[in-house]
This record gives structure tokens, sequence and C-alpha cells, in this order.
């Protein structure tokens, strides 16, 4: 047991029926990172928070926190404090003593406590409100005091449970750049959980990728982006575009794919099992795509696609094509540097095959 | 939003709801507050000169006995009715929604029998030689049978029996809407079970408690018949006072007077029932 990490979990299992909703998750969160589970609903990531939380008991496996085993203590006695996906604020207690609750739970005395209730209300920006209904708050306002009240506990796990679904989308930007300052302000740990792959990508220091009850990939945002470990991670981190094919040829760590419609593409090889003859799939990025006329950067693979429809967003723009029924979706500079569009119209797509990832098809 | 179609509906139904306060609420109301203030008048029930006389009297210690014993009764029928239903409720609302639905049913099932009749038949179970004290004797814990009917319990019973539907229905409509993420949150900011209880459920259901009470409590002073039946004598209630005062002593302005209290309570009940709501606001976070 290194001292260094705050929650160290082994070979946890929790079943419901025949159906494990935690599969032998193992996991090491170091002191002061912000760790992000994240994964489609479902997937088993909130069942594994309320293993850390204690609301739940693993059928296998062990959690340490800070060297100390927490199988058997209860909610109520361990250093973790969870945010609720409603917050779950007390309806009933203005916001100061929805802080307080906490610590009057464990006898501080009354003057210390006022003290730090007001210290952790200037410290998420909300000085003052101790005497406020947390029904008068704004949505973001309520966000900040369920942190409050966690943190003033000054716990060494904070659990999030999806804590910004709640809000609208522009609040929820915000509240993505808030709460990753606050983290690093408090040194706090944080495991949060989403299902939303960019809070979990401008959050967090270390994410785990988590499906049917296992971790797919556990590694910091960069890495689940450009080095993704299964095709899942591929496709749900991130926008990607698949293209299936058989592979005709690897060397040098790269594949050559034909796709159904006969066309060969490239892409870097990242999985084991991608052998000449068997069917892949490869993921390349829609802004690692680039529109083409004739000139080919050297190196660079290509193919052909139909355009369907260009969809504008500002700097997000992108154009909608088909490579025989599937999708593909790539950037549209805005500089001027895009060609016209028709619909209809047959374009070239190019990229550096460096940047495309190709994994045997079937391979989990 | 008004097509002129609607307009009449609207002013139909409009009429109709102010028509039946006006007449059926206000009016009533109202005449009973001009009795109170009235003299009594063995010919015509009441007459002017407009006084006091009636309020005052409801002071006098006869009375006000009457009134402290009915309290006491209404206040252990309520108690008692509490202490059955908040658990009932708690535990309705955690069993399985179609089952809910089933035992909310049988609660309201005995409402399509007559309360008289129910009172009734509670007077067989608890007479001298009714089914329990026979039931109680065969099985050989009793020698003799218990005085059971006319006495202050036998009230207390017929009360609670008539009224803790009342009590059990708002209480399990808080116990529904009780997160169970709040119950979480406690737990997880260090609180056990007591501490739990005591400071987010207690105050989340308050609400409820206090609308089951106020269900229970005023009619427990009101529900005149079930001393008539079971009582015997002594064990008076508020209602019968009243209702002794319009049809046998024929004194209208005291029985207004005392109506009149029972409602100005009644009122003010309301009122604390409306604050504990508000406290807890609409939406309920």
């Amino acid at each position: 047991m290194t001292t260094a990490s705050d929650l160290s979990c082994h070979g946890l299992v929790r079943r419901f029926g025949r159906q494990s909703a935690v599969d032998h998750i193992s996991l090491d969160v170091p002191a002061g990172t912000f760790f992000s589970i994240l994964g489609p609903s479902g997937c088993g990531k909130t069942t594994l928070l309320r293993l850390l939380a204690g609301f739940d008991k693993p059928d296998a496996g062990d959690i340490h926190i800070r060297g100390q085993r927490m199988n058997d203590v209860p909610p109520n006695r361990r250093p973790v404090n969870m945010v609720f996906q409603h917050l779950a604020l007390f309806p009933t207690m203005s916001v100061g003593d929805n802080i307080a609750y906490g610590l009057k739970r464990r006898k501080v005395a009354s003057a210390e406590r006022n003290k730090r209730v007001a210290k952790v209300l200037e410290q998420v920006g909300l000085p003052g409100l101790e005497h406020r209904n947390p029904q008068e708050l704004s949505g973001g306002q309520r966000q900040r005091v369920a942190l409050a009240r966690c943190l003033v506990l000054e716990p060494t796990l904070l659990l999030l449970d999806e804590p910004l679904g709640a809000l609208d989308l522009k609040l929820r930007e915000q509240m993505k750049i808030e709460l990753k300052h606050l983290q690093k302000q408090f040194g706090t740990t944080f495991v949060y959980i989403t299902h939303d792959q960019s809070e979990a990508m401008v959050m967090s220091d270390q994410v785990a990728v988590m499906k049917n009850g296992r971790f797919d990939q556990v590694a910091p945002p960069e890495d689940l982006y450009r080095e993704p470990a299964t095709p899942f991670v591929a496709g749900f981190v991130g926008d990607n575009n698949q293209l299936v094919g058989e592979v005709v040829s690897v060397r040098d760590n790269l594949a050559e794919i034909r796709l159904e419609d006969g066309e060969v593409v490239r892409g870097r090889v990242a999985s084991g099992g991608v052998k000449a003859g068997g069917r892949a799939e490869l993921y390349v990025r829609p802004e690692s795509l680039v529109l083409t006329g004739d000139a080919l950067n050297e190196g660079y693979s290509a193919m052909q696609a139909r355009v369907r429809t260009t969809l504008f967003d500002g700097a997000n723009s992108r154009v909608e094509a088909a490579k025989g029924d599937q999708p593909v979706y790539a950037r549209l500079p805005q500089d001027g540097s895009a060609p016209r569009l028709t619909t209809d119209g047959i374009i070239r797509l190019a990229w550096d095959p460096m940047l495309a990832r190709v994994f045997a098809a079937g391979n989990p | 939003m008004r097509s002129a179609r609607q307009q009449p509906f609207r002013t139909a139904v409009l009429i109709l709801v102010w028509g039946w306060l006006l007449f059926l609420v206000f009016t009533p109301n109202l005449l009973v507050v001009g009795a109170s203030v009235m003299t009594r008048d063995p010919g015509t029930f009441i007459s002017l000169p407009l006084n006091l006389d009636a309020y005052r009297q409801l002071l006098n210690p006869l009375y006000l006995e009457v009134f402290l014993h009915s309290l006491y009764m209404a206040a252990m029928t309520t108690l008692i009715c509490l202490l059955i239903g908040y658990p009932f409720a708690w535990s309705l609302s955690k069993v399985a929604r179609q089952h809910q639905v089933l035992l909310i049913f049988l609660l309201i099932v005995p409402f399509w029998t007559n309360s008289l009749v129910r009172t009734y038949a509670l007077k067989l179970i608890l007479a001298t030689n009714g089914l329990l004290n026979s039931a109680l004797m065969s099985l050989g814990l009793i020698e003799e049978p218990l005085q059971m009917l006319y006495t202050e319990g036998a009230v207390i019973i017929g009360l609670v029996y008539l009224l803790l539907p009342f009590m059990i229905l708002p209480l399990y409509a808080v116990f529904d809407d009780l997160r169970d993420d709040l119950l979480r949150a406690s737990h997880d900011l260090g609180a056990g079970r007591f501490s739990t209880f005591i400071h987010v459920i207690v105050p989340l259901t308050l609400p409820g408690v206090l609308a089951g009470v106020m269900l229970v409590l005023l009619p427990a002073m009101g529900l005149f018949f079930v001393p008539d039946i079971l009582g015997g004598s002594r064990n008076l209630l508020v209602g019968n006072v009243i209702k002794n005062q319009f049809l046998d002593a024929r004194n209208w302005p005291f029985g207004a007077a005392a109506s009149i209290v029972l409602t100005l309570a009644m009122a003010f009940l309301m009122f604390a029932h409306r604050l504990s709501k508000r406290r807890i606001g609409e939406e309920g976070v």
C-alpha cells in the first residue's frame, strides 16, 4: 500500500442477480488528483461510486482510503463525502445550516463552526449567504453550496455524482472550469463520475473509461484522445470516424485496409490481432481530416467521399460526408482554405496515417 | 388562449364556485357569527341586543371543564393516531408501488360504510357481553367482563378508529415525496440513524404531521355521536355541547359561540400548516 494514494481499490465486484455491475475493478487515485470515471449510462459507474461512499457493499474486493480498509465502515464514518446528482440540499435548513450539518454531527463548537462555514462560503465564492434558503439560490449557487457542505469537512476524498447534469449548457461550461479551480485550491482528491466526455476531459488529471462494469482504459485526457486503447474508447472519447474493412498488409506498425468500395486507407496499428486478411476498424478524428483538391501531402492516406451536408457552427463547422453508407465527418476550416462544397459532390479527404488508429474488428 | 366558446363555460364554473361559497360557506358562517353575539330568546331563539354574553358563558368553569376534557380526549386521539399513523405511512411509502395502491384502497374502503353504523359495530365489540369480553373470558385471561363501554377509553378508541385514515393519508403524501438522497446525504455527512430522523426526516414530514393533526384534532372535538354511543353521559365533546345547545337547551348564541371558537382553532392550525410548508418551499429542491 503506497501512502501516496488516497483511494485504492482492488478487485471490486458488485453483482445484481447474474449481472456484474462492477466487475473486478482495481484503481489507484494519487492524493490531490481529479479523477473521473467516464462511461455511458448503465456502465456501473454509479454503483461503483456508491461502493466508495459506503451506501452499498462490494461482493468481493477491497477499498482502501489512505491505507485504511473501508469495506465495513459505514458512510457516516468514512473520510469521504459526496455531492449528489440532485445535490440533496436539506430544504428545511438555511445555507449556513446545510453547511454546518456535518460539523454539528462532529460536535464542533458553535463559534468555530460559524467561522468555518463563513470561510468555506467565501472560498466557493458565496460570502455572507449563510441565512438564505437553498430554494432562493440559482442552480450554480446551489451547486457551490453542495460543494461547500462537503469541503468544510475536509474529506480525504470527495465523490461527485454527475452534479452538473441539471444545469443549462452555459452554466455547465462555467462550472466545469470552476470545479477544476476549486479542486486545485482545496487540494482535495476528487472522484467524479459522468457520462459527458467533455466534462471528464476538461477537468480531470486522470480519466477511467468504464464499460460494462470494467475499465477500458485509465489515462490522462490527452492520452485517451491520442492513444485510445480500445475501439470503445476511440469512439466514446471525442468525435471519431469509423471505417471498417479488410487488412491488406501490416508494415512498420502501419496497416493498409481495403474498404468495401475498394479504396485502400492507412493508419497506425493500435491493438494486437491486426493481420493481413483479418477485418479491422480504422478510427480517424474529424480534426485530423484535411479536405484536399489534387495536391496531397507526402505520406498521407486519402479517400473519396460524397458530400451530404455542411454543418456550420463557427470554429466547429464540419462537413458530413458519406463513405458507402457510413457517415464521415471532417472539420471545415473557416479561414477560406476550404473548397466550395456542393451536396452529392465528391470530395477527397486526407490524413496523416500516424493520427489514425487501427483496431482488429471484434476485439473487445 | 381564451376562445369565445370557452368563455361561457368559464363564467358558469366561476359562478357555480362563488355561488357555492357564498350560500353554503360564507352566509352560514356569518349567520353563526351573528347568532353568537345575540341574545337568547325562548320564542324566536335569538333576538337583539347584541352582546358577548355567550362568549363570557364559555368561560364558565363548568363548560371550561367540558372543553378541556374534550380537548384532552381529542389530543389523546390525535397522539395515538400520530403514533400509529407515522410508522404506518412510512412503511406504506416503502412497499412496492403496485401494493401501495392496494393498501391505500383498503384504507379507504371503510368510508363506504356510514361512520354511525361503524360506531355501533364498535359498541357491539366493546359491550359488557360483547365480542372482546367474550373472547378474553373464553381465553381465560379475565374472569369477569371488563367495563369498556361508556368509558373515556371507549370514546378515544372510537375516535381513533374513525379518524386514523385522515392522519395516514397526509403523512403518506409527505413520506412519498421524501427523497432517499436526502437521507443518504445526511448519513454521508456523518449523521447516524437517530440524528437523521430528528434533523432531516422530522422537519421534512412536519407539514404532513400538521395536516394530519388538523384533520384529526378538530373533528375529534366535534364528532358528537361517538360519545353519544360509546361514552355515556360524562365523556362529552365540544361537539356534544354545541349540539345540545342548539337542539336541547335551545341556547343558540352559546352554541354558536362554541362553534366559532372551534372554527378559530382550526384557522390557527391551518395557518401553522401553511407556515411549515412555505419553509420547505414549493419545489423542495
